[in-house]
């Protein structure tokens, strides 16, 4: 069932949701490809302990009721068949999806970055947590220990919450004068303001990090870097993110270019290459609110609807200087580099440990001589802690971008 | 309310329900062992990490991107 779009979106959180329903207005037919069961993103995750809000239904529904406007959910994108055409893959089945234009919304992934212990089963993300409790992760009269860095801290310490869990500690590994700096000038963007006194959390620590989880079978502690000194905590989880990372992949595959780890777009949320746009978190983290208004831009841009897109410059922008203040805020603290010891994993795929690493001078060499980067997840963990750990530039990623079956790999030849 | 078995163990959980919390709420959480044979469990919760990889009616898929359905044959790695 090979087919072709007008417009082939990737992504259906924020950014592609509104790009789909903005490109709807011009009679193109509109594909979205998303590789969760549901639509709405990491941010608008849909599940038996979620509630998503109004804006994030109402978007749902809207997308289902526009007739020219396709969702294929649990879809992945496993290669590049040839200019403006992919091969994709489902549960069911591979097939080919060829297009005339692209936005690509890919969103973001957390930065997972090795501490002693952060293998043992107990140990999560920080947003990654609140996914896996959406889902319906049982977490009633749990003690969950919080740490990294930034706002999802918060929210995902609220969901854990909600669902029954106490938390003895949110460690954030900024300084209280950033925090209070970036809470102080919130008022500017008052809906956020509002959220985040919401979900203040009396166990907040600014300038805390974690130095180890502790535990044998499984996560039963954690070790916090303090401003007073060293605090143990004992807890059944705990969720650690420092941040998030753009997922550039199918965008540098596409001949994208990339910019200080975000694809490069320009007014229209258009890359350099022709026909080939972007939105929403892949082109740099900013939240919800920048997102649906790029993925606005971009989805009336493609489709030619220029003046509609330059009506919505003015509050790209006024969320776009909350975004800067974000990446400002939560700037990671040196020290944040420096948690693993030698015997600590880095690629958690093929068991790689940090003292195998550290003597290598680069991406490609450590590969070479220690598989770091060859197992399932194709290096995304990895590379992206490396580089983060030693400045190591990412590799080019190469098909098949996720793990595929065969039977999915055959259809490229059906392109030729 | 989908009833799914994991490693032979029935269990039945919420409609919506991902995979990933269906290890949890039917035995330890762990989906598989490391190459050096360490337990691992879901860590990323959204599709990239790959820890949480299981076999689902004999196809290799991802706890974390898989909803629960009524007849699924689950099998970690033990």
């Amino acid at each position: 069932m090979n087919a072709h779009v007008d417009l082939l979106i990737i992504g259906a959180g924020p950014a592609g949701m509104a790009a789909a329903l903005a490109a709807a207005n011009a009679d193109v037919k509109i594909a979205i490809l998303d590789d969760n069961p549901l639509p709405g993103g990491q941010i608008w995750r849909d599940g038996p302990q979620a509630s998503i809000p109004a804006k994030a239904s109402d978007l749902r529904q809207q997308i289902q009721d526009t007739p020219n406007i396709q969702l294929y959910s649990g879809t992945k994108v496993i290669a590049r068949a040839k200019a403006k055409q992919l091969l994709v893959e489902d549960a069911e089945r591979g097939w080919l999806i060829s297009y005339s234009t692209l936005i690509l919304c890919t969103g973001a992934r957390e930065l997972l970055l090795p501490f002693p212990g952060w293998t043992l089963p107990g140990v999560t993300g920080a947003g990654g947590l609140q996914a896996l409790i959406k889902g319906g992760l049982p977490v009633q009269d749990e003690r969950i220990v919080i740490s990294g860095s930034g706002p999802l801290l918060l929210a995902s310490a609220a969901t854990a919450k909600a669902n029954g869990a106490q938390i003895p500690r949110i460690a954030e590994q900024a300084s209280w004068a950033q925090v209070m700096g970036f809470a102080a000038r919130l008022g500017q963007w008052p809906n956020k303001a509002l959220q985040a006194f919401g979900l203040f959390d009396t166990h907040y620590r600014a300038g805390s990090h974690v130095i180890a989880a502790l535990g044998q079978d499984r996560v039963e502690g954690v070790r916090l870097q303090t401003a007073k000194g060293i605090e143990e905590v004992a807890c059944d989880r705990l969720a650690c993110g420092f941040g998030l990372v753009p997922n550039v992949e199918l965008g540098r595959a596409l001949g994208y270019d990339v910019h200080q780890g975000a694809l490069t777009v320009d007014q229209w949320q258009a890359s350099p290459l022709a026909d080939h746009y972007a939105a929403g978190e892949c082109t740099g983290f900013g939240g919800s609110e920048l997102a649906l208004v790029e993925g606005r831009i971009a989805g009336f841009a493609a489709v030619g609807l220029q003046s509609q897109a330059q009506a919505l410059w003015p509050e790209r922008q006024r969320w776009q200087r909350f975004a800067d203040q974000l990446q400002k805020t939560f700037a990671l603290d040196p020290a944040i580099r420096q948690l693993a010891s030698p015997d600590t994993l880095v690629c958690r795929c093929e068991d790689v440990a940090f003292s195998a690493l550290a003597m290598q001078p680069d991406w490609k060499q450590a590969k070479l001589a220690t598989r770091c980067g060859m197992g399932a997840c194709q290096g995304k963990i990895c590379s992206t802690a490396t580089q983060t750990l030693f400045g190591w530039e990412p590799p080019m990623p190469r098909p098949p971008f996720s793990p595929a079956r065969v039977s999915t790999l055959i259809h490229l030849e059906e392109s030729q | 309310m989908p009833e799914l078995s994991i490693d032979g163990h029935a269990l039945r959980v919420a409609q919506g329900t991902t995979l990933a919390a269906a290890l949890a709420l039917g035995g330890t959480g762990c989906s598989r062992t490391s190459v050096s044979g360490q337990r691992r469990a879901p860590l990323c919760g959204m599709g990239i990490c790959q820890e949480c990889r299981v076999t689902v009616d004999g196809q290799r898929r991802l706890a974390c991107q898989t909803l629960c359905r009524d007849g699924m044959r689950v099998e970690t790695q033990p």
